[in-house]
């Protein structure tokens, strides 16, 4: 790894500062993707801003139809607080089920969505519970936030500051894991809204996206069976040792119904 | 850059100057002599590095060493007392939890955090809590059935 300034700023106003008066800066939350770049050297920042000392962004907070999870929010944090595990019961299960125990006590949830590394977990999330990302200078919609294959509409200086979820009637997630890794060769949130179903697939192609008809035939029917019989279009799915684009696209298909089924359609 | 950190390592202040690259691991083996942190994959993937870093499990070759400032750090040598084996350590011992012994270090450390959340735990969610922590040499069998008796010794 080569060296770098280190700074570990105690307010959101100083890390800003600091981003704009370093030369190639690089924020740092859990480090669990950005330290194995850096030793790789596939990134040389000049400097890192660990924001870990700045209060404000961690934390829970149940707004009623919504949770707020703070960015720096660990995994094992998000899969074990009791707000989260009594409001959106399947984002605590998702996010315990993310790598490993070591992992999930550095990995934050605002790292993660900055990454939006195609295989992750919460993108789909970010999707499936109508979220919004809040950051120091605006709400970004999921929808716009994950805009392509490690690609987010975040500003190289923009600090992601927390998420919003909304909270749905019920919801669950279901993920065909790397056996390795434990990344999502594909995985599927289900969660149903009054007036709405919306579904989220991670892992099967460039950047998690919502499966549409999915969501209308669980919208007449929220049950395993309303999804007998429907395909998803392998032609835009990924392609790896893991998995072929038909293989993914069965998958989708399978992990929908269980996710239905443990959501209790 | 070089920077003045201080931690408590074992119950014990400890300081040192460290580059800003400098991994938690390398501070911990290289400059303040404690060995039994090992380093595996250093790719985050092997569980050897594993250490208590106030009070939860991690990768220490995944951590800057600027990182723990302040923290209070706990690697396999702070868990014996009074010169005998902590319980689990000696579970391993008996129950032939080791081989080459590599993983060890890690897999004690790692197995002590999931006490924390389940005193009690059984083969699966001590298996599942093992995906972090690989072992070349056991298949794992002796390990699951030495952090059951290290939990079983430890309830007492
Ligand atoms: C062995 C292993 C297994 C894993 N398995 C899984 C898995 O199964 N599922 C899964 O989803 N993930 C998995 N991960 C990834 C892990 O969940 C981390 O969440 C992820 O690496 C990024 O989070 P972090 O906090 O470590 O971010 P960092 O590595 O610190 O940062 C990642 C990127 O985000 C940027 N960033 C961080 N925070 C912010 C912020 N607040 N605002 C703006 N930019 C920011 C950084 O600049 C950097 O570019 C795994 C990782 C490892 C090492
Ligand atoms: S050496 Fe740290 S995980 Fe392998
Ligand atoms: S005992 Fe040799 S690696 Fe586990």
């Amino acid at each position: 790894m080569y060296e770098f300034n280190y700074h570990r700023p105690g307010t959101l106003e100083e890390a800003k500062k600091m981003l704009s008066a370093s030369e190639d800066p690089k924020i740092i939350a859990g480090g669990m993707t950005l330290l194995p770049t850096m030793k790789f050297r596939l990134a040389r920042p000049s400097d890192l801003i660990d924001l870990g000392n700045i209060s404000k962004l961690h934390g829970i907070r149940d707004d009623g139809d919504s949770l707020f999870i703070a960015a720096m929010t660990i995994h094992a944090e998000v899969a074990s607080n009791e707000l989260v595990r009594a409001g959106i019961p399947a984002l605590a299960e998702l996010a315990g089920n993310i790598g490993d125990p070591q992992v999930r006590n550095r990995g934050t949830l605002g790292g993660s969505i900055a990454n939006n590394d195609p295989a992750a977990d919460y993108p789909a999330a970010l999707l499936a519970l109508d979220a919004v990302v809040q950051t120091d200078k605006r709400s970004i919609p999921s929808e716009r936030f994950l805009s392509g294959m490690f690609e987010t509409a975040l500003q190289s200086d923009e600090i992601v500051t927390g998420v919003t979820f909304s909270r749905p009637k019920r919801a669950a997630y279901a993920k065909f894991p790397n056996p390795a890794s434990r990344y999502a060769i594909a995985g599927v949130m289900v969660a149903e809204y009054a007036d709405s179903v919306r579904v989220a697939v991670t892992g099967a192609a460039a950047c998690a996206f919502r499966a549409a008809e999915l969501e209308q035939a669980l919208s007449s029917d929220f049950s395993a069976a309303a999804l007998d019989g429907l395909e998803i279009d392998a032609g835009e799915l990924n392609s790896d040792l893991h998995a072929s684009p038909e293989y993914r696209a069965h998958l989708v298909i399978l992990l929908a119904k269980r996710a239905v089924a443990a959501a209790g359609g | 850059m070089k920077s003045q950190i201080s931690l408590q390592l074992n119950g014990d202040k400890v300081s040192a100057e460290v580059e800003s690259r400098t991994l938690l691991v390398e501070l911990i083996r290289q400059r303040l002599g404690k060995t039994g942190t090992h380093i595996g994959c250093d790719t985050s993937q092997c569980g050897a590095c594993v250490v208590h870093m106030n009070g939860r499990s991690v990768k220490s070759c995944t951590l800057l060493a600027v990182q723990a400032q302040g923290a209070d750090i706990v690697t396999i040598e702070g868990i014996a007392e009074n010169g005998e084996l902590h319980p689990m350590q000696q579970a391993f011992r008996e129950h032939h939890g080791l081989q080459c012994g590599f993983c060890t270090p890690g897999m004690i450390m790692s197995a002590l955090d999931l006490l924390k959340l389940h005193p009690d735990p059984d083969d699966r969610e001590i298996r599942e809590w093992l995906e972090g922590n690989l072992c070349r040499c056991t298949g794992y069998q002796n390990i699951v059935r030495s952090i059951k008796a290290g939990a079983r010794a430890m309830r007492r």
